[in-house]
């Protein structure tokens, strides 16, 4: 897949309602989404093999790329009262485990006290327990196992009672 | 070669890596804080990852976030543009540590030159000549009371861990010495956390010639010519050229080869700056070497031809020089200007704001070295610098013409700049002439504001 091929997919993209195009070819993975008008487009980088490849109007993703997604696109959704989120104040690696095999520090609708660890994440080699704030309920949770995060990522939405 | 760099930094200094990196055909990595996250450097590097808040400590001086970042990333190597960690020797182990490999000097170098009072001292035991001063920090107020008797007034205070033009006052008399070292001693401990000075003569009209250096890690070194950075205002450069109208053929091969043989003593490898001060007998001295790169580069570039920040990186990848000195030209004249975002008529107050319309100059000679753009926002929590306009030209006549001409093309609405400042120094009959030193900018002002 060359860069003319990937330009001839966006262009279908823009000019139809599609909006979204999943696409194998060549032991080659290709995944491009259009934004919804109106809401600010998220700053997806990716790791391309060879040559670089900028698309302003589609996340273009291929096999073995580091990606880690922007913190803008889960921001933009309206909260309730007393819901907030928790975000990474480091870069690492998030783990919602202690370790690989054990269950999860916690699931999805539980709650969880003020201190109660609710994930790591692994920045070179150290293991930072992340607490949450309060006495409160997980509504969602925003990140993968093992997910890279980035400064300011919600990670956790909860709502405190 | 390097597969993936990381870029240490932000602005236009971000970019110009990210540039370098690009036709090289490395992948690149930004960081940024959440105040840059429109920035042109996040928008052009292949990832970007936010390392934290606005605030420079905690996002682009924060070595725990950035490390991981380089981590995660899988990058070979890391390059700290200048300012921020570019003179951090901690930092410099601690991605020695990681197997990262730092585009730089050593820490060891870095180290050597890093403390002011320290290069001096080694300086001077090189047979470099050096400004008379204190051997190494002050230790008391009767020894500066008698160093400045022996070497007469004026002198001046500095930090000794300081540089960026901060900590430092001149005393004219003996009666304001005490005053003058203490105000210099807490402003050291304030802006640096050391509160060492040292005292020094004082040059009166001095020029500020600085000479660019290149080692690979064989060892060999080659200087790239001066550049004269004797207009500044507090200590703050606004505006260079190379070749110096000070320079003769022959008084540069001596700042050259003084000037290697400081960063030889020292092991230095990579791109550094050694900084002299002329006095008006045309003596030199050495002040203090810069172990990174420096925002007026591009200036050497365009006479020598040599792209500095890819040679910064081809060194760190272990590739020998480009060019033997036999080999190096000198081409036409360079000018740079230091466009920031400050308000001349008010001292100049620092203007951060939305620039609301960003129309940069072109055509032949001109280059720009910016991450404006319009719509952009020049935030209050790094420096005011908006844009570097260079101009080159077959002579220093041509480079003014066309600095000139362009300062009038260049469009920046919204917030204030230093455009007409600028202008102004252009149009000076002594700058015309050549006539420069480092009191050129307070006598430009002071005249200006007498009109």
């Amino acid at each position: 897949m060359n860069i003319k091929e990937i330009k001839e997919l966006m262009k279908m993209l823009v000019e139809t309602d599609i909006t979204e195009l999943n696409l194998e070819s060549d032991g080659t993975k290709i995944v491009i989404k259009k934004g919804i008008p109106g809401t600010v487009q998220p700053v997806v980088k990716v790791t391309p093999t060879p040559a670089p490849v900028a698309c302003p109007e589609g996340n273009v993703v291929q096999p073995e790329a580091t990606v880690i997604t922007s913190a803008l696109e889960e921001k933009e959704k309206p909260l309730a009262l007393n819901q907030e989120y928790i975000c990474a104040e480091i870069v690492g690696t998030f783990y919602k485990a202690s370790s690989p095999g054990e269950e999860p520090f916690v699931d999805l609708g539980q709650t969880v006290e003020p201190g109660q660890t609710l994930c790591i994440i692994e920045a070179m080699k150290v293991m930072n327990e992340i607490e949450s704030p309060a006495r409160a309920k997980v509504i969602e949770v925003l990140v993968e196992d093992a997910q890279p995060v980035e400064y300011g990522q919600p990670l956790f939405l909860i709502e405190r009672i | 070669m390097f597969r993936k760099i990381l870029i240490a930094n932000r602005g236009e200094i971000a970019l110009r890596v990210i540039r370098a990196c690009k036709e090289l055909g490395i992948n690149t990595v930004a960081i940024y804080s959440e105040a840059d996250q429109d920035s042109l450097h996040v928008r052009y590097a292949d990832e970007a990852v936010c390392v934290g808040p606005a605030a420079p400590g905690k996002s682009y001086l924060n070595i725990i976030n950035i490390i991981s970042t380089a981590t995660i990333t899988g990058v070979d190597a890391i390059h700290p543009g200048y300012g921020f960690l570019a003179e951090n020797p901690r930092f410099v182990e601690i991605c020695d540590t990681h197997n990262i490999k730092f585009i730089g000097p050593t820490a060891q170098a870095m180290e050597k030159m890093g403390d002011k009072a320290q290069a001096k001292r080694m300086m001077k035991k090189q047979g470099i000549p050096v400004i008379p001063g204190s051997d190494g920090p002050l230790t008391s107020l009767e020894e500066a009371m008698k160093l400045a008797e022996e070497i007469g007034y004026p002198v001046i205070i500095k930090a000794s861990a300081g540089g960026g033009g901060r900590g430092m006052r001149v005393v004219y008399s003996a009666e304001d010495l005490k005053k003058a070292v203490q105000t210099a001693q807490m402003e050291a401990e304030a802006s640096f956390g050391q509160p060492e000075v040292y005292l020094e003569k004082y040059i009166e009209k001095p020029r500020h010639i600085e000479i660019q250096l290149l080692f690979d890690e064989q060892g060999n070194g080659i200087y790239l010519g001066e550049r004269d950075c004797s207009l500044q205002r507090r200590h703050q450069k606004i505006l260079e050229e190379s070749p110096s109208p000070s320079v003769t053929p022959e008084l540069r091969k001596l700042l050259g080869e003084a000037a290697l043989k400081g960063a030889r003593a020292v092991g230095y490898s990579n791109a550094g700056t050694v900084e002299f001060l002329l006095d008006e007998q045309d003596q030199f001295y050495f002040m203090e070497m810069n172990t990174r790169i420096q925002v007026e580069h591009p200036v050497t570039e365009m006479v020598t031809g040599i792209d500095l920040v890819k040679q910064q990186i081809r060194i760190a990848a272990g590739e020998p020089l480009p060019l033997r000195q036999e080999e190096i030209v000198f081409k036409g004249h360079a000018i740079e200007c230091r466009i920031n975002a400050e308000d001349p008529e008010k001292k100049f107050l620092p203007n951060p704001g939305r620039i609301d319309f960003y129309h940069a100059p072109g055509g032949p000679g001109i280059r720009i070295d910016s991450s404006a753009y319009s719509g952009c926002v020049i935030t209050p929590y790094y420096d005011s610098m908006v844009s570097k306009l260079i101009a080159w030209g077959e002579n220093r006549e041509e480079a003014i013409a066309r600095m000139i001409r362009a300062l009038e093309e260049f469009e920046i609405t919204g917030i204030l700049s230093t455009i007409l400042f600028h202008l102004e120094i252009l149009y000076n009959p002594g700058f015309r002439k050549g006539e420069v030193n480092t009191n050129f900018i307070n006598n430009l002002i002071n005249e200006l504001q007498t009109e």
